[in-house]
């Protein structure tokens, strides 16, 4: 069973998601044995494309065309298709990102195919082909079946290792064929949130919520994000009174994150900020509630004043980073 | 201007998810649903832009007759009138090529639907729709303005925001920011009850996918407390035991 998988990039560069997925797809193809094509749309180097080797993928077909350097979701899912169709394919694999989502749905209609909106495994089975995927914003889990002769598989960021061995792979250009419905829509301007890493995709997250007392207060947890390398997340009501922006909540009616670690800060733990986070690897929880319902759902508690323990928790860090 | 709204019924936000012995189904027993928070956004947003630009506002909802009291509800917050395909919304697929097979007959200028429903968060019902019904779609729009026969949007993509242009029609996906939601008032209850309500058989749709077995995510084992005093503590254990940092 032949498997493609879109390799998207940014700016011209993978990131690990992209690692992630093709690492997922040629999983796949060793399973039911068939070869591992990347698709690339847009200006990336030949380097970085036989680098996709790395993670198991044999070929890549490498779409170029100018008017496809910004991200189009239409005309990026008329390419993936046209892959697909060239290569035979069975299973497409597309990593959930924001980009990602915006394609698989496109690529599922065009090849009548069932998608698995967000697995976070391998398939269980496959036959009947069964994937698991979060239900209920974090608080279920669902097996899929996918009936249909070509699947769709949206990746979930965060939620399959990144493998590697040695292997280069061969590039292929493609030139699918655009409609002027690919292009019905246009990109009029990009407003990047420049040098924070995305929250879906990073390995560490520090959160806070209503504890912190005010936006004035978020200094310290800044800090502390970027001695760790993390993201910053916060918590429903924060975002709500405008202390963070939107796009920093996470929870069942914000983003849904699973990294490595989760330290959160002054957040109570209610059931829907847990349904975002629950999937995170570590849960890390400093509140100076004792009661509070977020401890049931943590590996490390540490119950005291934030204004206190944060600082610390800085100085230690430091100490640390610098014996590591 | 022709509005139409997709709604979904989900389980209210501070619902605790069980599912029925056998794993096959969500426990529904007891739970109070809700119109699906993004897609009471959706519908707000055509309202303010009916108030402005003229026109009706319709809602769809795909379902079965215990839906109806979150489509009264979304007639009450000021819908003129509501279409119900009366069937069970399966996956993603199924339910936009139903809203696509009526919303191709009506002539719908805009079409709005909520980024994703909070029970199943697959996302794709916006995109599925522009496909199935040869549409432009832009999802996780946070702003949406309609000028003359243009409409601009702002999207989330990675690592920051879009502004996008579109001429309608065009379907779109509503994330917050969109607009706030609004809390029917008396008069809006009352007219409510006798707006129009259509109900419509599905049409015949291939099954592309389903969901055969749930479950609950595995519960953390025991909280390691660590003294205040001793943050040292939880950085060692972090690196040593975690292998978290």
């Amino acid at each position: 069973m032949s498997v493609l998988i879109f390799a998207e990039n940014w700016d011209g560069k993978f990131k690990k998601s992209t690692y992630e997925a093709i690492s997922y797809g040629a999983e796949l193809a060793k399973q039911a044995g068939g070869s591992v094509t990347a698709v690339v749309v847009g200006n990336v180097s030949d380097e970085d494309m036989k680098a996709l080797g790395k993670y198991g993928a044999q070929k890549v077909l490498s779409v170029k065309n100018d008017k496809l350097n910004a991200m189009n979701p239409s005309a990026y899912a008329s390419a993936i298709a046209q892959a697909s169709q060239k290569e035979s394919a069975k299973i497409i694999v597309i990593s959930y990102t924001y980009s990602g989502r915006s394609v698989a749905g496109r690529v599922a209609v065009r090849m009548k195919a069932g998608l698995v909106a967000g697995a976070t495994a391998l398939p269980s089975s496959t036959s009947p082909f069964t994937i698991r995927k979060k239900c209920f914003s974090g608080k279920g889990l669902t097996d899929v079946v996918v009936s249909s002769d070509v699947k769709v598989v949206g990746l979930t960021p965060n939620s399959y290792k990144v493998n590697t061995a040695d292997g280069s792979a061969s590039i292929e250009s493609f030139t699918p064929t655009f409609s002027d419905a690919d292009f019905a829509s246009t990109s009029k301007e990009t407003k990047k949130t420049s040098g924070k890493i995305p929250l879906t995709e990073a390995d560490i997250v520090v959160s806070a919520g209503r504890g912190l007392k005010g936006p004035e207060n978020w200094g310290m947890v800044e800090q502390l994000a970027e001695l760790l390398g993390a993201a910053t997340a916060c918590s429903k009501p924060v975002a709500d009174v405008g202390w963070r922006p939107h796009h920093e909540h996470v929870g069942q009616t914000g983003i849904t994150i699973g990294p490595n670690l989760y330290i959160a800060i002054g957040i109570s733990g209610a059931i829907q900020h847990l349904a975002g986070v629950s999937s995170s690897k570590v849960i890390v929880v400093i509140n100076n509630d004792k009661e509070a319902p977020f401890f049931k759902a943590a590996n490390y508690g540490i119950c005291g004043d934030a204004f206190e323990v944060v600082p610390k928790l800085i100085e230690e860090v430091k100490k640390f980073k610098s014996a590591h | 201007m022709k509005f139409l709204v997709c709604i979904t019924q989900v389980p209210d936000t501070t619902t605790k998810i069980t599912f029925t012995p056998d794993k096959k189904a969500f426990n529904a027993a007891g739970v109070q649903f809700i119109i699906n928070p993004y897609d009471e956004i959706a519908l707000t947003r055509a309202l303010e832009l009916k108030e402005t630009l003229g026109g009706t506002v319709t809602v769809i909802n795909v379902g079965q007759a215990v839906t109806e009291a979150n489509i009264r509800k979304a007639l009450a917050i000021g819908a003129d009138d509501a279409i119900r395909i009366n069937t069970e919304p399966t996956d993603a697929y199924y339910v936009a090529f139903q809203i696509a097979e009526v919303a191709k007959k009506n002539g719908y200028d805009v079409i709005l639907t909520g980024k994703e429903s909070i029970d199943y968060n697959g996302g794709q019902v916006p995109m599925m729709l522009g496909e199935l019904m040869g549409l432009p779609s832009v999802s996780v729009a946070t702003k949406l303005d309609i000028n003359g026969t243009v409409a601009t949007l702002e999207r989330e993509i990675d690592g920051g925001k879009e502004v996008v242009e579109t001429k309608l029609p065009f379907v779109a996906g509503a994330q917050k920011g969109m607009a706030e939601p609004r809390i029917p008032n008396m008069r809006g209850i009352m007219t409510a009850r006798t707006k129009p309500l259509t109900v419509v058989e599905p049409a015949a749709c291939d099954l592309l996918s389903s969901s055969v077995l749930f479950d609950s995510p595995a519960a953390k084992g025991e909280c390691k407390m660590i003294d205040p005093n001793n943050v040292g503590e939880l950085v060692n254990l972090l690196h040593t035991e975690a292998k978290a940092i």
